[in-house]
């Protein structure tokens, strides 16, 4: 059976817009200084987090990054309680205590965004450690980006969990750039080698067309639900936006050029679409319809943030401990 | 120690033993409890604290790990955040510092984050104290370090009876627990009843009672107070030793009860002086109990050096029985 038999590309298209128009109205609220705090884009990158997420089920985990607004709507978070936490709203999934870089939404099995770059490597080995202790067949995947592979506890945490083959994913988002530093600076050697120095498969694929990304995380999930222990998916991907949003004249550290050949030729969106309809699964109007849709959804979202309330000063001691 | 007349006849444990039947029991109470760290399994930890363990409940609940103790710890912490409860053993306390991110800016943080949504209720095991002739790099007590960070407690058991009722409520505690042993107490015998009992956090013990000066002291240093206690009683000098046995909860209301009961007050401990838990506790005995005092709030730490490895100079570092005696008799004299 093909991924295609069972999952609906249409629908996959929709989510990766749903991130699209979302992190558009993310920067129009930080630039409106509408929004405190820090704003990491995931323009560009979206097939990543939603081939991934669309090869997981509900009670799988993932662990995300401080560029995790897109992960965490791929693993079924909704648009309105996200804009709330990222506004600082009692509304949001943490209450507004977490904010951009830490929304954790346990029903969908997401363990939490993590500002500590590699941050969340444990925690995704450890829930998948859980899971084969507990005997369910559930798997987490560990999104990072390139930028972790600089950090001992992925290293640590990728020994262990092929020791104990444990059903961990760990998924590197190589959009190229550690912060404002070209990957190839800061990365000696071949990533490959760092995943099969382990015993760990190594799958390469193009971070921007879902499909590829879909396929191989499938072969990830399926080995790792069959007890065969953890994989290392490799995509290639390119954010469109700066490191986060008051990145601006980023010029010093990449090319113009190469911003606008990625975003022309290599965006995730329009490569589905163009796809979608030379093959027929859909044609401009589904397009359109999706797109007023999910402009619908957004802007509900962001006028259901934008109307509620702040929490109360008492919430700030309440959760220290459980 | 002295023990009350009718414990004579308890069961006597080593420290050592107190710890392993706390874990051995709530192993099998509770089969989401497990334990995992370095040489934990067959070797049972290099003090022999875990020996037999792994015979019991197996390699899948006594796990032996590769040397990574951020990697195991960050495993634990996921481990705990999706329904299992691991003890994580961290060899030495020193080694907290490799671990620290996974403690301090994820484990700790997690429930707060998260809204109240996310738990992380584990255990982390490790050891404190100094004068086993290990050098600076193996004999730290670093308990100021993550009594520090909010979202932690912190337990630091003195007799066998203390070891297994802390290890005992810690692991059934939904937040992350650091837990302390010294490492030179582990042959420490007491008094250890067979029965399932916790210690609830946040209750000091008096150990003592006295009405002229109060000792608070915590893990090996409460041996310390006892003795300067009974070289104080020579003197006429009624000491009251109090251990709070958690930094976090803090039983701040039995020790300036206490204090303003003597008017004097010395706090011991064995962590470095500076910024450190003799600091804390002082403050908070000089701000709740200034008008009852007849003398300054004193502390007595570690010395702010790295700790030597000469025992002539590492036994220097570590407040000693005549040295509490000593403050404290100028406290009394100054005082009255």
């Amino acid at each position: 059976m093909t991924a295609a038999q069972e999952v609906s590309w249409l629908d996959l298209y929709r989510r990766m817009l749903r991130i699209r128009l979302f992190e558009e109205q993310v920067n129009d609220l930080y630039t409106s200084a509408k929004m405190p705090g820090l704003a990491h884009l995931y323009i560009g990158e979206e097939a990543v987090a939603v081939g991934v997420c669309a090869a997981l089920r509900d009670d799988d985990y993932i662990t995300s990054t401080h560029r995790g607004h897109g992960h965490c709507l791929a693993k079924g978070a909704s648009v309105d309680r996200m804009f709330a936490e990222l506004l600082g709203k009692e509304a949001g999934y943490c209450r507004g205590k977490g904010g951009s870089m830490h929304i954790a939404d346990q029903e969908k099995g997401n363990l939490g965004a993590n500002a500590i770059v590699a941050g969340s490597a444990g925690i995704a080995t450890g829930a998948a450690l859980s899971a084969k202790k507990r005997g369910t067949d559930q798997v987490a995947a560990c999104f990072f980006g390139e930028g972790a592979l600089g950090q001992g506890l992925v290293y640590e945490c990728m020994n262990m969990a092929a020791l104990w083959k444990l059903p961990v994913i760990y998924v590197c988002e190589n959009n190229m750039y550690n912060e404002y530093t070209h990957y190839l600076e800061t990365t000696a050697g071949d990533i490959a080698l760092r995943a099969q120095a382990f015993g760990i498969p190594f799958l390469d694929a193009d971070g921007q067309d879902v499909r590829s990304v879909h396929d191989a995380t499938r072969a990830a999930v399926k080995r790792a639900r069959a007890g065969e222990g953890p994989s290392f998916l490799h995509f290639r991907t390119y954010r469109q936006h700066g490191h986060h949003v008051g990145d601006i004249d980023r010029a010093y550290y990449r090319p113009k050029d190469e911003e606008r050949r990625w975003a022309e030729e290599h965006d995730p969106l329009k490569t589905l679409g163009q796809l979608l309809i030379q093959e027929g699964g859909a044609d401009a109007a589904a397009f359109d319809r999706i797109e007023e849709e999910v402009r619908t959804e957004i802007h509900e979202g962001v006028k259901f943030a934008l109307d509620a309330p702040y929490p109360s000063p008492e919430e700030v001691t309440m959760h220290v401990y459980a | 120690m002295s023990m009350p007349e009718q414990a004579v006849a308890e069961r006597q444990l080593t420290m050592a033993e107190a710890v392993r039947e706390a874990l051995a029991e709530e192993m099998r109470r509770d089969p989401r409890v497990f334990v995992m760290g370095e040489d934990v399994a067959e070797a049972g930890t290099p003090f022999k604290v875990l020996r037999g363990l792994v015979d019991e409940f197996g390699p899948e609940r006594v796990m032996d790990t590769p040397i990574s103790e951020p990697g195991f710890t960050g495993i634990g912490l996921g481990a705990a955040m999706t329904g299992m409860r691991p003890v994580v053993d961290i060899m030495f306390g020193d080694f907290l510092f490799l671990a620290l991110d996974q403690i301090a800016n994820q484990a700790a943080k997690v429930h707060y984050m998260s809204g109240g949504k996310l738990t992380a209720p584990m255990v982390i095991r490790t050891t404190l104290g100094a004068t086993r002739r290990s050098g600076a790099q193996h004999s730290q007590s670093l308990h100021a370090l993550v009594s520090h960070i909010p979202g932690l407690k912190v337990a630091l058991p003195s007799t066998p009876y203390d070891a297994k009722g802390l290890m005992k409520t810690a692991i059934r505690d939904d937040n992350p627990v650091v837990i302390f042993e010294d490492k030179m107490m582990y042959s420490v015998k007491g008094s250890v009843p067979e029965d399932d009992y916790t210690i609830p956090f946040g209750q000091a013990d008096v150990k003592r009672s006295g009405d002229d000066i109060t000792l608070v002291a915590t893990s090996s240093m409460v041996y310390v107070a006892l003795a300067a206690a009974d070289l104080l009683a020579v003197q006429g000098i009624a000491a009251e030793v109090i251990d709070p046995r958690t930094t976090v909860p803090l039983d701040v209301e039995t020790l300036v009860a206490s204090a303003m009961k003597t008017g004097r007050a010395i706090v011991i401990d064995e962590g470095y002086q500076s910024y450190g838990v003799t600091g804390e506790i002082a403050s908070l005995i000089s701000d709740r109990a200034f008008y009852q005092l007849d003398a300054p709030v004193k502390r007595m730490g570690a010395m702010d050096v790295p700790i030597p490895f000469s025992p002539v100079l590492e036994d220097l570092t570590v407040p000693t029985a005549e040295k509490v005696a000593e403050l404290a008799a100028k406290l009394c004299r100054k005082g009255s």
